[in-house]
């Protein structure tokens, strides 16, 4: 077992882990951060999307040991400070961007990386950008109008909810 | 103005907050004190008889609290098939029995033949890893005509791998080979309906737990229909009395029809749970999800249609191999047959239908209902054979349709494949089609695409499905073992809001916003004091869950007749209070009222009242205000559409790239326009993957080659464009109190010929001279037909 740091959400945790323990088991079961989610065994899906130092890692495919001393953030920690939506997670209920949920925590944390790097992407860039994280409900159509509403762009001439 | 809440509101989701927060609950989320783990082992062959398997060296591995193999169940039942078939002959379907652990022999890749119960889940993947197994390997049957001619068999002991030879209907079939061998054109096609994989994001998981001390079991799982999965689980596998069995599905990531079905797994951590006294955890990887979720459709159909000179459809002969896999899954034998056989006349007056479908046995993962199950199969072949034929007799696509449409004014309408259709428009919706896809400014679009290198094409479909599945008394007629009614219970608190217990259940659907907007306009209060309760046996009524489209045409019905009794009892209590009649009373946003007069109360002072009934007439009127229904529809819903697709084709590389899709959807009323064209967003993407993308491919030794998203192809963001969904053409359902039809599948049934059409379409234009290509249309396809 190998003791790892790091800080998850601006908290200080700690845990003991195996070599094999991969970061989002470490989030999901040492840390009671069930939000993180695993959808695949072949790092495609993009459910376990999270932010290792400020950049999109997916979860499943990163040691809890290779974490060690990195700042992490979750899905957990992104509401605003009173708690309300941040405005990527606003947009995606104001534009029925989730259905089943699975896919969400992933989906938000792509898109602020999305957005970090590109604060007015077009919708094919969108599209492109998303080719990590896999949808089944929504046929992204709700997905992209919303990430495109979060960037401040107008939406409203793509078709109607 | 639209309006902001009740019935027609675009209201935003409630659950999504949750969501977005990562607040979810999914059954892997849960950890129980004292949890354990399962992990199965699985053949890694096709087919093959199980010589011995020792567990020994696995009991022994660190962690490992108990290893169980087939031999552990065989004293108990199996999972059996929800639906009787009758072959032709009159004989019953082959029903070979499907235990929680294979025993005697392993049927497909992917077949659990033991599990290792372990402290943690690494160490029971450790110990999988040290059970020997002998397996002597058979030949695998994977192709079905080689099943159906050989000798080797999936289930020994039935002798044969046909599951069933049906006809439907029967007495039609001589005047419709009749009507075939006459006709002045008949149109044929073979094609195949891909085998898909669901792949509902999250993937199946159950927690088992046992209370030594009162006999209780809780099972956690990935279920669509708590009820159901209890009833199996009761009746039939374990022989755990239903009351000392609660299921509860949770937050369950998505499910399209693979989370109907009852699975061993779920029965082995419950076993399990009771033997080693503490719960039990079991989490599918992909790969198994991959290797053992119900696949859905894998149909080879021959279609035949017969016109006369002037296009009238004359008969539609189908004659369909429908593979069902190694065991049957719990309505893998209604699939082929009533929910797709009776669709078969689509949206025309044609007079006669037969299909002829066999079900095949295969060592390949069983085949149930997958979003839309067996309508997509009809509307397939249905909407391609017209399309050709349209080609072959020179006319328009459009128009050959609308020639034999059934026309408004035939309704209640008698198919000739034996539904009777309640309601619809099908012409209002091919005109609406045309308008929103902007048909006419197409020609302008080929050209543009031509300028590119490009070829275009337009495809269009009309498309029925039967769904608000179903009258109880209907589907026990055709076979079923199960009513399919379902339930509701409105409980109206002390202090005025409500808790709605519901049978169906919620997993994208929108129910927990959708079922409150009809309770809240019906009673006239905020939907926001309304909360939907589901996917707890323990917690609401006995319903039977979610899929075919039913959750509001059924449960919503069935929340509609509860709520009634509510404001019945309510008025009661009402009268008393305002010392009036209550057939005096009137309820209008959330007061009741004396007509005539200024009196009044409001629902909340009759809540209390129902709950501190001092001075109440206990003689006439019970306490409380809580209320339950089931509701039985008389007849399926019959949603409609009119499709349309504009792809460009690269001549160079085979490439189809979906431009522009458009939906007409017919589902009566609407009661959240938002949630309705999400459903459809859904729907066609999973039809424009069927038809582009997705495949599922064993090879001869039935080793499934696409097991994971490295091989199976799912549609990305980047292979779909941005839709245009229209569903103002909605004709009420004439038979359930909101007139809903039902929106689920509709994408999923419509999309794939349309899309099909138009990469026909483009290519013939192009100078090509193709008639079909099965789906899914591929580059390579596409380019090896082009040559």
């Amino acid at each position: 077992m190998t003791k790892v740091t790091m800080t998850v959400n601006g908290k200080s945790v700690s845990g003991d882990v195996e070599g094999r323990t991969l970061l989002a088991s470490f989030l999901r079961e040492d840390q009671g951060l069930t939000g993180t989610h695993i959808g695949c065994d072949t790092s495609q899906c993009g459910a376990c999307v999270v932010h290792v130092d400020g950049v999109a890692v997916k979860s499943c495919t990163m040691l809890a040991a290779e974490a060690d001393g990195a700042s992490v953030d979750t899905i957990e920690g992104q509401a605003n400070a009173d708690g309300s939506l941040n405005v990527i997670q606003q947009a995606f209920q104001d534009h029925h961007g989730l259905q089943c949920g699975f896919c969400t925590p992933g989906m938000v944390m792509s898109a602020a990386a999305l957005l970090k790097d590109n604060p007015k992407p077009t919708e094919q860039e969108v599209r492109e950008y998303l080719e990590g994280n896999i949808c089944r409900c929504t046929g992204y159509h709700n997905i992209v109008k919303a990430i495109m509403a979060a960037s401040g762009q107008d939406v409203t001439a793509i078709a109607a909810e | 103005m639209p309006k902001d809440t009740g019935i027609g509101a675009a209201t935003v989701r409630r659950e999504d907050v949750r969501f977005l927060t990562g607040t979810g609950e999914y059954t892997d989320d849960i950890q129980l004190a004292k949890q354990t783990y399962a992990v199965f082992a699985r053949s890694t062959v096709a087919h093959g008889t199980i010589k011995s398997i020792d567990t020994s060296a696995a009991e022994a591995m660190p962690g490992v609290l108990a290893v169980f193999t087939g031999e552990d169940f065989v004293e108990v039942g199996g999972n059996p098939a929800g639906w009787l078939i009758n072959s032709r002959d009159g004989e019953p379907m082959k029903e070979p029995k499907r235990p929680v652990l294979a025993h005697g022999k392993v049927r497909h890749v992917g077949d659990a033949y033991a599990a290792v119960i372990a402290e943690t889940a690494q160490q029971a993947r450790d110990a999988v890893e040290a059970i020997e197994a002998d397996i002597e390997e058979l030949d695998a049957i994977v192709d079905m005509n080689a099943a159906l001619s050989g000798s080797n068999f999936v289930h020994d002991e039935i002798g044969t791998n046909q599951c069933f030879d049906w006809g439907w209907i029967e007495d039609n079939r001589e005047a419709t080979d009749n009507a075939i061998k006459n006709a002045h054109h008949v149109t044929t096609l073979e094609l195949v309906n891909n085998r898909l994989v669901p792949n509902a994001m999250e993937p199946r998981a159950s927690i088992g737990s046992y209370k030594a001390s009162t006999g209780e079991y809780t099972l956690h799982t990935t279920s669509q229909n708590p009820h159901l999965t209890r009833l199996l689980i009761s009746a039939f596998v374990l022989g755990i009395p239903e009351n000392m069995l609660t299921v509860i599905a949770p937050d369950v990531g998505g499910g399209f029809g693979s989370k109907i079905y009852h699975y061993g797994e779920e029965a082995l951590v419950l076993a399990a749970a009771k033997k080693i006294g503490r719960p039990v955890k079991w989490t599918a990887d992909r790969t198994e999800s991959f290797l053992t979720d119900a696949h859905g459709r894998d149909h080879v159909t021959k279609i035949e249609l017969a016109l006369d000179k002037d296009g009238k459809f004359l008969a539609f002969r189908t004659d369909t191999k429908a593979n069902v896999g190694a065991y049957l899954s719990n309505f893998s034998t209604a699939t082929p047959t009533f929910l797709h056989g009776t669709l078969m006349a689509g949206n025309y007056t044609v007079p006669l239908v037969y299909v002829n479908v066999k079900a095949v046995f295969t060592n390949t993962a069983p085949v149930d209902a997958y979003r839309g199950a067996g309508r997509p199969e009809a509307t397939y072949s249905i909407e391609r054979v017209i399309d050709k034929a349209a080609r072959e007799l020179g006319m328009d696509p459009i128009e050959l349709r609308r020639k034999n449409f059934v026309k408004p004014d035939q309704y209640p309408f008698a198919s000739a494949a034996g539904l009777e259709y309640d309601a619809g428009n099908y012409d209002a919706l091919m005109d609406k089609m045309e308008e929103v896809a902007d048909v006419a400014g197409f020609e302008a679009r080929r050209k543009e695409s031509e300028a590119k290198g490009l070829l275009r094409g337009f495809g269009v479909n009309a498309y029925i499905e039967a769904c608000g599945i179903a009258p109880s008394n209907l589907v026990g007629v055709l076979g079923s073992r199960v009513g399919l009614y379902d339930a509701a219970t409105v409980r109206v608190n002390a202090t005025g809001n409500l808790s709605v217990m519901v049978g169906a259940h919620s997993h994208g659907q929108g129910h927990e916003t959708a079922f409150p907007q009809v309770v809240a306009e019906m009673l006239g209060i905020d939907p926001g004091v309304i909360d939907i309760v589901h996917g707890d046996t323990s917690k609401i009524p006995f319903g039977m869950g979610t899929y075919g489209s039913r959750s509001l045409a059924v449960c919503g019905s069935a929340v509609v007749r509860a709520t009634e009794k509510i404001i019945n009892k309510a008025k009661k209590i009402a009268g008393h209070m305002l010392e009036a009649s209550e057939h005096d009373i009137t309820l209008a946003d959330g007061v009741f009222s004396v007509s005539g007069t200024d009196k009044s109360v409001t629902f909340g002072e009759v809540a209390l009242k129902a709950y501190i009934p001092h001075e109440y007439p206990l003689e006439d009127i019970e306490p409380g205000l809580e209320e339950t229904a089931f509701y039985d529809p008389a007849n399926f819903t019959y949603p409609s559409g009119a499709y349309a697709c504009e792809v460009e084709v690269d001549p160079e590389t085979g490439k189809v790239t979906v431009d522009r899709m458009t939906a007409v959807d017919d589902f009566g009323n609407v009661i959240n326009p938002m949630i309705v064209t999400g459903q459809v967003h859904g729907g066609l993407a999973q039809g424009i993957g069927q038809a582009l993308v997705e495949n599922t491919t064993y090879d001869e030794n039935g080793q499934l080659l696409s097991a994971s998203y490295m091989d199976y192809t799912m549609p990305r963001a980047d292979d779909m464009p941005m839709f245009a969904v229209d569903h103002s053409q909605g004709t009420p359902c004439t038979h359930n109190p909101l007139g809903v039809k039902g929106c689920g599948e509709a994408g999923a049934i419509g999309s794939p010929p349309t899309v099909v059409n138009a990469v026909i379409d483009a290519l013939q234009s192009g100078g090509k001279d193709v008639k079909h290509i099965d789906m899914p249309v591929s580059p390579a396809r596409v380019w090896e037909a082009m040559q």
